[in-house]
C-alpha cells in the first residue's frame, strides 16, 4: 500500500509539473486576484454625484453645500435651478441624489428653530443608495449641530445637551478594509485549486480511460486516491504561502496571532475541500459536467460562506447550510487568528468541525469510488 | 483451462438491454483464443467482465482457478488487460509508462524484460517520448508492453488491432504467437475477419449470443456447402438480379466480387445461361474455398 501510494505520488507531481502552464496559471493567477481584488472589492462609497437646487441662496445653504462637498464622498456634478431640471439629472445617469434646499431655509431655521431639507436618492444600486443617504444625513445632522454650538456660544446655555459617540473599533482600529477583506480572499483563491483542480485531476483519468488500466491492478483505491490529492494540497499550501507574502508586502497585512494556527486551520480546511472535490469527480463523468459542478458549489461558497456579507443576518436555514461550508469556517479562523489574535483552542471548534467535515466527505468519496461497476 | 465462463450474461440499462447472453466458453492454457463479431457484439462487455471491471449479472466464470467475483483481487495480479481504447498516460514518456505500470505491481522493468525485449526493442528508441506524441502502431506496442510487465498468466486483448494498419498489424500477431511460445494465454477480439484465421480457436459472436466455436480450419471445412464466386458486369445490378433468382441460396458482396450459394438441384452452368440471357455477357462463375466471413454469414442466417 504505502509502496504503490509512493509511486502513484511521483506519477501525479511528474504529470503536474510536467504541465508547465498549469502550474504557472495557478500560482500566478491567484497573486494577480490578489492584487487587483481588494482595491475593487471595496465597500466605502466614494465619487457620488450630486445634484443641488438651492433655492434659498443664503450663508446657511452655502455653508451646508460646502460641507458636503468637502467630505470627500461627493462631487457636485450641478447646480440646478428648480427641482424638475435635478430629476432630469438623475434620468440621464448624470445624479445620484438630488439635495433640494427650500426657500426661507436660514430664515426658517433661525426663527422657527426648525427646516425640512429633501434628498431624493437614485436607488438603482442598492447598497449605492443606502450608503450614500446615510453618509448625507450623517453630514447634515453634523451641520446641524454645528449650528447648535454656534448658536449656544453667542446666545449662552440652551436647554438641548449635546451627546456625542466616540467609537472604538477593535482589532481593526482604523477600519483598514484590506485587513477584512484580504484574508477572505486569500481563502477563496486557494478554494479553486483545493477542491476544482482535486476534482478535475481525478475525472482526467474517467475521460482518457486510464483509469480503465488502474482498476485493473492491484493497487488499492485508498492508496490511488491519496496520491491524487497530495499533489494539490501541496500546490495550494505554496499558493497560500505566496498569497500571505503577498498581502504582507503590498498591504503591510501581518497576522496579530500565530501563523502556525493559520497553517494549522489551512491544513484542516483543505482536507475538507479535497474530500469535496473528490466527492464531485466521483459523481462527475468528465471534466465538463466536473466543471460545472464546481462552479456551482463554488458561487455558492464565495456568496455564502461570510466573506462579503455577515452570516449572522442570513435566515435560519441559510444559517444552518453555511455551517456544513468548510469555506465559512476557514473564512472565520483566518479572521480571528489574523485580526484578533486568536490562539489555536479559540478557534478549535473551527477546526474540529473542518476536520470532521473532511472525514465526511472523504469517506464519502471513497465508498462511491468502485475499482467495479 | 484458463478461463471458463458458465452461462456468463450481462444486462444493461432499465430498457434491460441483454449485451451478454449466457456465454459458455473456456481457453486452454497456452492457446490464442478469438472472440470474433461485429461493434456492439458483446465482445467488449466479456472482456470487462473476465477482467473484473465489470459484476455479471448472471452465471459464473473463472481466470486461471480464480473466480471473477469472489476472487477478483487474484485476478488482477495474474492478467493482463489492453482496452480497446489506448489507455495510457500521455504525459509520460514510454520509459515511464512501463516503469510505472512495473511498479504499481510491485515488480521492476528488468525483472521481466525478457517478456518484452522484442517488442519494446522497436519502440525503445523513442523511450523519451511523451505517449501522446506516438503513432498508433507504437502506442499499440507500448500498450502491450505495459500489459505484458508483470508477467500475467492470461493476456486480454479487447480489439488490439482496430485502427491500426496493415503492417502494424501483422507485426502484432506475430508477437501474439511468440508470446504464446513463452506459454501465454492470450484472449484476444477482433472485428476482422482475416485475422481470425490467426487464433488457434475463435467464438464467433452476435448479439451477445456465442454462434459457434471452433478452430478455424474445422470452422471453414464444415462450412457443407459450394460457394462460388460471381464476377462480371455492375456488381449493384448483378448481386439484386442473383437475389431475386429462385435456384439462389444466398449472395452478398464479397471485396470487388459477389459470393453465391446455390440451391441443391441448381446447377452452376444454368445460373451461368442464366446471366447471359439477362445481359451480363462477361459474368463468370468459379467454386471457390470459402472463409471465415463466409462461415459467418452463414451462422447468422441459420441463427
Amino acid at each position: 500500500m504505502i509502496r504503490s501510494f509512493y509511486f502513484i505520488l511521483e506519477k501525479e507531481f511528474k504529470q503536474m509539473m510536467r504541465s508547465k502552464g498549469l502550474v504557472r496559471m495557478l500560482i500566478m493567477m491567484p497573486v494577480i486576484q490578489l492584487l487587483i481584488l481588494p482595491m475593487a472589492a471595496n465597500y466605502s462609497i466614494k465619487n457620488i454625484s450630486l445634484a443641488v437646487v438651492d433655492n434659498d441662496h443664503s450663508e446657511y445653504s452655502r455653508t451646508m453645500i460646502h460641507k458636503i462637498t468637502s467630505s470627500g464622498y461627493f462631487k457636485l456634478t450641478s447646480f440646478c435651478k428648480n427641482s424638475k431640471d435635478a430629476f432630469n439629472e438623475i434620468e440621464n445617469d448624470r445624479a445620484d441624489l438630488i439635495l433640494e434646499i427650500p426657500h426661507d431655509f436660514e430664515k426658517n431655521l433661525v426663527r422657527e428653530n426648525s427646516q425640512k431639507l429633501s434628498v431624493q436618492i437614485n436607488a438603482i444600486e442598492g447598497v449605492k443608495a443606502g450608503l450614500s443617504g446615510g453618509y448625507l444625513a450623517n453630514i447634515i445632522a453634523d451641520f446641524n449641530s454645528d449650528i447648535k454650538t454656534h448658536w449656544i456660544q453667542s446666545q449662552g446655555p440652551d436647554e438641548a445637551a449635546i451627546v456625542s459617540v466616540a467609537p472604538i473599533n477593535w482589532y481593526n482600529r482604523y477600519m483598514n478594509y484590506y485587513l477584512f477583506i484580504i484574508p477572505g480572499i486569500l481563502v477563496t483563491l486557494i478554494t479553486g485549486i483545493g477542491m476544482l483542480q482535486t476534482s478535475f485531476n481525478m475525472v482526467k483519468e474517467k475521460e482518457i480511460g486510464t483509469i480503465e488500466q488502474i482498476n485493473v491492478t492491484p493497487v488499492k483505491k485508498q492508496a490511488f486516491i491519496l496520491g491524487k490529492m497530495v499533489p494539490y494540497f501541496v500546490l495550494s499550501a505554496l499558493v497560500f504561502v505566496i498569497g500571505q507574502i503577498v498581502s504582507y508586502l503590498f498591504y503591510n497585512i501581518h497576522s496579530a496571532g500565530s501563523y502556525l494556527t493559520v497553517f494549522v486551520g489551512m491544513c484542516a480546511f483543505l482536507f475538507s475541500l479535497q474530500g469535496f472535490g473528490l466527492l464531485l469527480s466521483t459523481y462527475a463523468e468528465s471534466q465538463q459536467q466536473a466543471m460545472s459542478l464546481g462552479f456551482f458549489f463554488m458561487n455558492i461558497l464565495n456568496m455564502m460562506s461570510g466573506l462579503y456579507t455577515s452570516i449572522d443576518s442570513m435566515p435560519m436555514w441559510a444559517k444552518v447550510m453555511t455551517g456544513s461550508f468548510p469555506l465559512s469556517h476557514f473564512i472565520r479562523v483566518m479572521r480571528m487568528v489574523m485580526l484578533k489574535g486568536s490562539s489555536i483552542s479559540e478557534v478549535g471548534d473551527h477546526l474540529l468541525i473542518m476536520v470532521g467535515l473532511g472525514i465526511v466527505f472523504n469517506t464519502w468519496a471513497v465508498l462511491h469510488y468502485h475499482k467495479r461497476s | 483451462m484458463m478461463i471458463v465462463t458458465e452461462q456468463l450474461k450481462k444486462v444493461y440499462g432499465k430498457e434491460k438491454i441483454v449485451a451478454v447472453d449466457n456465454v459458455n466458453l473456456s481457453v486452454d492454457k497456452g492457446e490464442i483464443f478469438g472472440l470474433i463479431g461485429p461493434d456492439g457484439a458483446g465482445k467488449s462487455s466479456i472482456f470487462r467482465m473476465l477482467t473484473t471491471l465489470l459484476i455479471p449479472d448472471g452465471g459464473s466464470a473463472t481466470v486461471n482457478g480464480f473466480d471473477i467475483v469472489k476472487d477478483y483481487k487474484k485476478i488482477r495480479h495474474c492478467i493482463g488487460y489492453m482496452p480497446g481504447r489506448f489507455s495510457l498516460y500521455q504525459d509520460l514518456t514510454i520509459e515511464e509508462n512501463l516503469q510505472f505500470f512495473a511498479t504499481v505491481f510491485n515488480t521492476t522493468v528488468s525483472e521481466n524484460y525478457h517478456l518484452i525485449k522484442d517488442i519494446y526493442c522497436q519502440i525503445e528508441p523513442f523511450k523519451d517520448r511523451r505517449a501522446g506524441k506516438l503513432s498508433g502502431g507504437m502506442k499499440q506496442k507500448l500498450a502491450l508492453c505495459c500489459a505484458l510487465i508483470h508477467k500475467p498468466e492470461v493476456l486480454f486483448l479487447d480489439e488490439p488491432t482496430t485502427g491500426v494498419d496493415v503492417v502494424s498489424r501483422k507485426e502484432f500477431w506475430d508477437m501474439l504467437k511468440n508470446l504464446k511460445q513463452m506459454g501465454l494465454t492470450i484472449l484476444v477480439s477482433t472485428p476482422y475477419m482475416n485475422e481470425a484465421a490467426l487464433c488457434d480457436r475463435i467464438a464467433l459472436i452476435q448479439s451477445g449470443k456465442i454462434l459457434s466455436v471452433n478452430t478455424p480450419e474445422k470452422l471453414v471445412n464444415n462450412y457443407g456447402e459450394t460457394l462460388y464466386t460471381v464476377t462480371g458486369g455492375n456488381m449493384y445490378k448483378l448481386l439484386n438480379l442473383l437475389r431475386s433468382y429462385e435456384g439462389t441460396d444466398s449472395c452478398f458482396a464479397f471485396g470487388n466480387s459477389l459470393h453465391l450459394t446455390l440451391k441443391y438441384q441448381t446447377k452452376k452452368d444454368t445460373v451461368v445461361a442464366y446471366l447471359q440471357e439477362e445481359g451480363f455477357k462477361d459474368a463468370a462463375i468459379q467454386e471457390t474455398i470459402p472463409g471465415i466471413e463466409d462461415c459467418f454469414i452463414k451462422l447468422l442466417k441459420t441463427n
